[in-house]
């Protein structure tokens, strides 16, 4: 029998339970994030023009760069202030 | 006899093949009967014959257990315990050891011994992992007898595609022998999931690459580059982009290790090379689980992608080392990581003059990832020595070339508009009458490499995010 040495972390990613999804926006906040690729904020100031002729509240958000995750703090911040988010991914 | 150490008494390691030991043969039989001595032998259990041959340890079993490094080795055990030991042949402590003066008449009155079998390299390891005291942490995984080793790798998706060298608890032990830092030291942490990246999980990931233990600090010291926030190595390994670590490796190390900087220097054909560049992506695939189609989002990704690494030609270059630019001296060994990819050739026999030469290589430079974009990417020029050469002869430091060439990649931006010429990628409108370099002021790096024939240099060209916001190259110190 041969043994070998793991060289893996050794442990799967947790996998994350998606949050249940909002039956209606109405009387919910929508984080729009813009992840600062090219365009993005095309998509979204559409969407935020939409929904805010619906009467939902919108916070906008910026990630620093495209290249790299979201600074903590800007997580965070995300996470208290809204009750869920969209990005655009691509441009 | 029994492998039963004794409680009390005198014990005895040798081997035939020790002429020190064969010397003390005599000596071994006064003892024996003065007062009895147990004598193991490493290679031949007739050996000593004059004592009809001692207790077979050529499993090492024992010398392993006595922690044996020099046969001969006297040893005085009293009450289970080793109270005094010896090594090689010397009266006086052989006659301290053992309580009996005048022993050993005839005889000189030193004599070094040899190396101890169980301490070879490869054995030790063995009777480590035998006597379950490696010291390494990583969850072992069993392969049936039935069952093709390596095989059961690819299947596991440890390999990166090509066959990986099964690491077994023996080959990481010798791998560790290349560095004296802790296995369980952290270098940092690996994207995307990220793991803490030890020493150990690196050798692990050193050894299925076909590093040998040698190259290990090299890998360490790119695998702490990598993992500096600054290099951004989630960023590289999630864009879609082609991008991925090149290492350039500079100082002592490259001819230690027999590193090539000459023809072929980043091609195919020299282990170190190969290895080296290639642990480095192992360990971003198994240590911190980024993989292609999964988190590696790369459209097309590029070859160098399996192993980007080679060595600068300081012997051969008029220039300083590309490791003196982030401030490490010349003669100290580091590497540097840099998001990169493919090798764009620079093709130019005629010029004989650096302002031909440097025109020519500017052109090249503006075509990166797409004439019409600019600043595009950081880059390494990897300049070779017919092309150098001319540089040389007319005084030009690395500084001039670099500062000529930034000049040269300064662009009016109305011919790359979007739309301008027919072709939609482009600067933005608000670009128009005004100039663009294709660098950031520090984004052009150079690096002297390659065969003595031919005017061919190349450009590595980097990711559409550099500097700060994005990727910066790193340079590290290759500690032993």
């Amino acid at each position: 029998m041969t043994v070998l040495l793991d060289p893996t972390s050794e442990q799967s990613p947790a996998s994350r339970e998606r949050l249940v999804r909002p039956d209606r926006l109405e009387g919910l906040t929508v984080g729009l994030l813009d992840i600062s690729k090219p365009r993005g904020d095309v998509f979204l100031d559409r969407l935020d023009e939409r929904l805010t002729q619906r009467g939902i509240v919108v916070k906008r958000y910026m990630k620093p760069t495209v290249a790299k995750p979201a600074p903590v703090p800007l997580s965070q911040q995300i996470g208290m202030e809204v009750n869920l988010v969209i990005e655009g991914l691509a441009d | 006899m029994s492998k039963t150490i004794p409680q009390n008494g005198l014990i005895a390691v040798v081997k035939r093949d020790c002429p020190t030991c064969v010397l003390a043969v005599p000596v071994l039989g006064e003892l024996a009967s003065l007062e009895g001595i147990t004598v193991y032998t490493q290679d031949d259990p007739t050996f000593p014959e004059e004592l009809l041959g001692g207790v077979d340890d050529t499993d090492l079993d024992v010398s392993y257990r006595l922690g044996i490094e020099i046969v001969p080795t006297l040893i005085r055990f009293q009450d289970g315990r080793d109270i005094g030991r010896t090594y090689g042949w010397d009266r006086a402590e052989w006659e301290r050891i053992s309580g009996f003066q005048g022993i050993g008449a005839g005889l000189p009155d030193q004599r070094p011994g040899c190396g101890a079998k169980n301490v070879e390299p490869g054995v030790i390891e063995r009777l480590k992992v035998k006597f379950g005291e490696t010291g390494l942490d990583s969850r072992r995984v069993s392969i049936g007898e039935d069952e093709d080793a390596f095989e059961a790798m690819f299947e596991r998706g440890w390999s990166d595609g090509l066959p990986v060298v099964p690491p077994t608890e023996e080959r990481v032990l010798r791998m560790l022998n290349g560095t004296s830092r802790d296995p369980k030291e952290v270098l940092g942490l690996c994207p995307p999931n990220l793991i803490p990246a030890t020493v150990e999980k690196i050798a692990i990931n050193a050894v299925m690459a076909g590093c040998k233990p040698e190259y290990l600090p090299v890998v360490l010291a790119a695998v702490e580059a990598i993992l500096d926030p600054a290099f951004a190595m989630h960023g590289v390994l999630a864009t879609t982009m082609f991008v991925g670590p090149v290492l350039v490796v500079n100082g002592p190390i490259r001819r230690q290790i027999g590193m090539n900087a000459k023809g072929n220097a980043l091609g195919q054909g020299n282990r170190a090379n190969a290895t080296i560049g290639r642990a480095v992506q192992l360990v971003v695939r198994n240590i911190g689980g980024g993989r292609p189609r999964e988190v590696d989002r790369a459209t097309l990704g590029n070859p160098g992608k399996y192993t980007y690494c080679f060595a600068e030609d300081e012997e051969g270059s008029c220039w300083e080392p590309l490791s003196t630019d982030f401030g490490i001296p010349r003669g100290t060994s580091a590497v540097t990581v840099f998001a990169g990819f493919g090798l764009q050739g620079i093709v130019d026999q005629k010029s004989r003059t650096p302002e031909s030469l440097s025109r020519s290589m500017a052109s090249s430079l503006r075509a990166i990832h797409n004439v019409k974009l600019a600043p595009a990417c950081d880059a390494i020029m990897v300049v070779c020595p017919e092309h150098e050469r001319t540089f040389r002869n007319a005084g030009w430091s690395k500084a001039r070339l670099l500062e000529e060439l930034h000049q040269l990649c300064e662009m009016d931006a109305d011919p790359m508009l979007a739309g301008a010429g027919g072709v939609a990628e482009g600067l933005s409108p608000k670009m128009a009458g005004r100039t663009v370099n294709k660098f950031r002021p520090e984004g052009l790096m150079i690096v002297r490499a390659g065969g003595g024939a031919g005017m061919f240099s190349g450009i590595i060209g980097g990711w559409a995010t550099p500097g700060p916001t994005g990727s910066l190259p790193v340079c590290r110190e290759v500690k032993s």
